[in-house]
């Protein structure tokens, strides 16, 4: 029966991706980031065995739990469950409707009703070999009051292309805090959709890391379906070379009382391109929202480009909403202060650059999680970031 | 210690300081005092190598090192301090990881062993004490949230733990209260040896009585043009700078 249903699924979203195609800068969702070195490849599926350089990037027992996916395979399938490809709309994202085309396995993670899961749920996507593709897809269904930390991380060696989506169901006051690093070869591809919807007073935490990938596309939606529940998403993406990152992220306000924070951080230098394309909307029944958006880039290069797009979208006149963008260079008074000290310019500069990403950085409760992040940082940009010998 | 020469900078293309000379001697205590406008921060900012400033012509010689022509962090090392009239915050900037980094750079640059997180950490609660900071200041950003006097005394404090040559101190003493004041001229105080001078640049006198300098000097339109005693300083707070800019304009 399962079986039947999920073929049906598959089909219908086959169907629908030959009709939307891939997308077009044409569109305006997509009028950032070119797809078309994508949709060239002739992609095909990868090995399912785990490489041994995976390694470095398990936690093993730091971890509550840890699930490792190669090239889309691994130990675990969300299809058939009730809910399974009933918030990524497959009909509206061509990427969403490819991945439920292809879908492979992915983590299946059911939190029961009042669980509180203790630690951190790592899932490891690794992407080996060139020209293979994976979809993997994940459902994580958070019950009733419950809590969890999962951690995604993407990682992988070669010119492969991840396809990923996650729909995640946070219940009646389930707490969530969800991260996701996208550490790809620098030859990689990754289109990643998140899609969060909340019932009533379930508080989710969204925390999204670019450092590695040629081209990136982190989609992020949100339903605040419930009242009183509240989202809060964090960026940060910090890309050099010729990279290209685009986060694309929607909160749709549907129920009164809700909350929504937003900060999104970039860095960028030498030529690498960053997009932040955040839209928040408010829908006509979600009084007293309250919503803050923000988008701030640090560029460390004349060629590197970055476009903020902060939206917002206000269909009634009971709410508190504001959003804002900057875009700047290293602050010279800082940096004055510093080299004043006695500390070397690209020690201060290092420091300052590291301060930048720390407010979002530092905000991520597991610790293993964080030192991943700094070991990758300062890994993908040595000449920035100078070696750091202590965490604080 | 310093010898200035003929100091003719300025910002913007706009010329500033009109060929000031001034020579501080080790131990010595000198007060710039000046009206607004008349150069006084300038020739902090130019000491202590902050960009955008320009000097045109004139000599700068500290410990026999032409302290032009060395970057901002090295005359730092050299022993070089400046307490900034306008601090800046740097969120994100742990102060204690900041300080230790600069500390060390200054102890490698001259030859010393750089201090472990400990050794550090006893270091800085020492000389915290000194300018009654609370510790919990030291997990915070650089100056961030800091009231103005907290950023006054932080300077105060960073000065201690960096022990340097020569402090300059552009008006550290603006906005501060009476009690701020005293644990400013104290910070000071406590770093007074035949090693170490102090170049306070101040537009009024109070913290001189805290502070009493060995040699007062008048700021005024880019020169001195009056040095004394400490005498000096009372007589300007009697009766102005306008006399002595007269008395300067019928000089030429």
């Amino acid at each position: 029966m399962t079986t039947t249903v999920q073929a049906d699924v598959r089909e219908q979203a086959a169907q629908r991706f030959a009709q939307l195609g891939w997308p077009a800068p044409q569109q305006e969702e997509w009028k950032y980031t070119n797809v078309a070195p994508i949709a060239r490849v002739a992609w095909k599926t990868g090995k399912s065995a785990c490489p041994p350089w995976s390694d470095e990037w398990r936690f093993h027992a730091r971890a509550a739990q840890e699930f490792v996916f190669v090239n889309g395979s691994g130990a675990q399938r969300a299809a058939g469950h009730e809910l399974y490809a009933r918030y990524a709309d497959y009909m509206r994202h061509p990427f969403t409707a490819l991945n439920t085309a292809n879908a492979q396995d992915g983590a299946f993670l059911e939190i029961p009703d009042g669980t509180v899961v203790d630690g951190f749920i790592h899932l490891l996507f690794v992407g080996d070999g060139d020209e293979v593709w994976s979809h993997p897809r994940n459902l994580i269904v958070v019950g009733r009051n419950a809590q969890v930390t999962i951690v995604e991380t993407y990682v992988g060696r070669g010119k492969y292309f991840t396809n990923a989506v996650t729909e995640l169901v946070a219940k009646e006051g389930a707490v969530v805090d969800h991260a996701k690093l996208v550490c790809e070869s620098l030859d990689a591809f990754h289109v990643g959709t998140l899609q969060i919807h909340e019932e009533r007073a379930a508080a989710v935490t969204s925390r999204v890391i670019t450092i590695g990938g040629a081209l990136v596309r982190n989609e992020i939606n949100v339903a605040l379906a419930g009242e009183g529940a509240s989202i809060t998403l964090d960026g940060l993406f910090t890309l050099t070379g010729r990279q290209h990152a685009d986060n694309h992220t929607v909160i749709d306000h549907l129920y009164p009382h809700c909350d929504s924070l937003e900060v999104y951080k970039g860095i960028l230098d030498q030529s690498a391109r960053g997009i932040f394309d955040g839209r928040i909307i408010v829908r006509p029944d979600a009084q007293k929202t309250n919503s803050r958006q923000t988008n701030h880039n640090l560029l460390l290069s004349e060629t590197a480009i970055v476009d903020s797009k902060p939206t917002l979208e206000i269909h009634n006149d009971d709410v508190k909403c504001n959003h804002g963008s900057t875009i700047g260079q290293l602050d010279e008074e800082a940096m004055f202060y510093l080299r004043s000290r006695g500390i070397g310019e690209a020690e201060a500069r290092g420091l300052l650059i590291y301060a930048f990403a720390s407010e979002i950085v530092d905000r991520m409760k597991a610790e293993p999680v964080r030192e991943l992040v700094r070991r990758e940082m300062f890994r993908s940009m040595p000449e920035r970031l100078p070696e750091r010998r202590e965490a604080r | 210690m310093l010898e200035i020469k003929n100091l003719h900078a300025g910002i913007d293309g706009k010329e500033i300081l009109k060929g000031l000379s001034l020579e501080i001697g080790e131990g010595e205590v000198h007060a710039i005092m000046g009206p607004n406008g008349s150069g006084k921060s300038t020739l902090a900012n130019v000491l202590a190598g902050r960009p955008k400033y320009e000097v045109t012509s004139g000599t700068v010689v500290f410990e026999g090192k032409d302290l032009l022509s060395i970057p901002t962090e090295e005359r730092a090392r050299e022993g070089v301090f400046l307490a900034m009239q306008y601090p800046v915050e740097i969120p994100g900037v742990n102060n204690i990881y900041f300080l230790k980094a600069a500390l060390n750079a200054i102890r490698k640059h001259r030859g010393e062993e750089e201090l472990d997180a400990i050794e550090f950490l006893q270091l800085a609660r020492q000389k915290m004490k000194l300018v009654d900071l609370d510790e919990a200041f030291m997990t915070r950003s650089v100056n961030e949230g800091f009231s103005g006097g907290e950023k006054k005394r932080n300077e105060i404090f960073q000065m201690a733990v960096l022990d340097p040559k020569l402090a300059i101190l552009d008006e550290t003493d603006s906005g501060l209260d009476i009690d701020a004041l005293r644990i400013v001229a104290e910070g000071v105080n406590a770093l007074r040896s035949e090693k170490h001078s102090v170049l306070v640049i101040t537009h009024y006198q109070r913290l001189l009585r805290y502070l009493v300098p060995d040699v007062v000097h008048v700021l005024a339109n880019g020169q001195i043009v009056k040095s004394g005693g400490k005498e000096l300083a009372e007589e300007l707070e009697q009766r102005g700078y306008e006399w002595l800019e007269q008395e300067t304009a019928a000089a030429r």
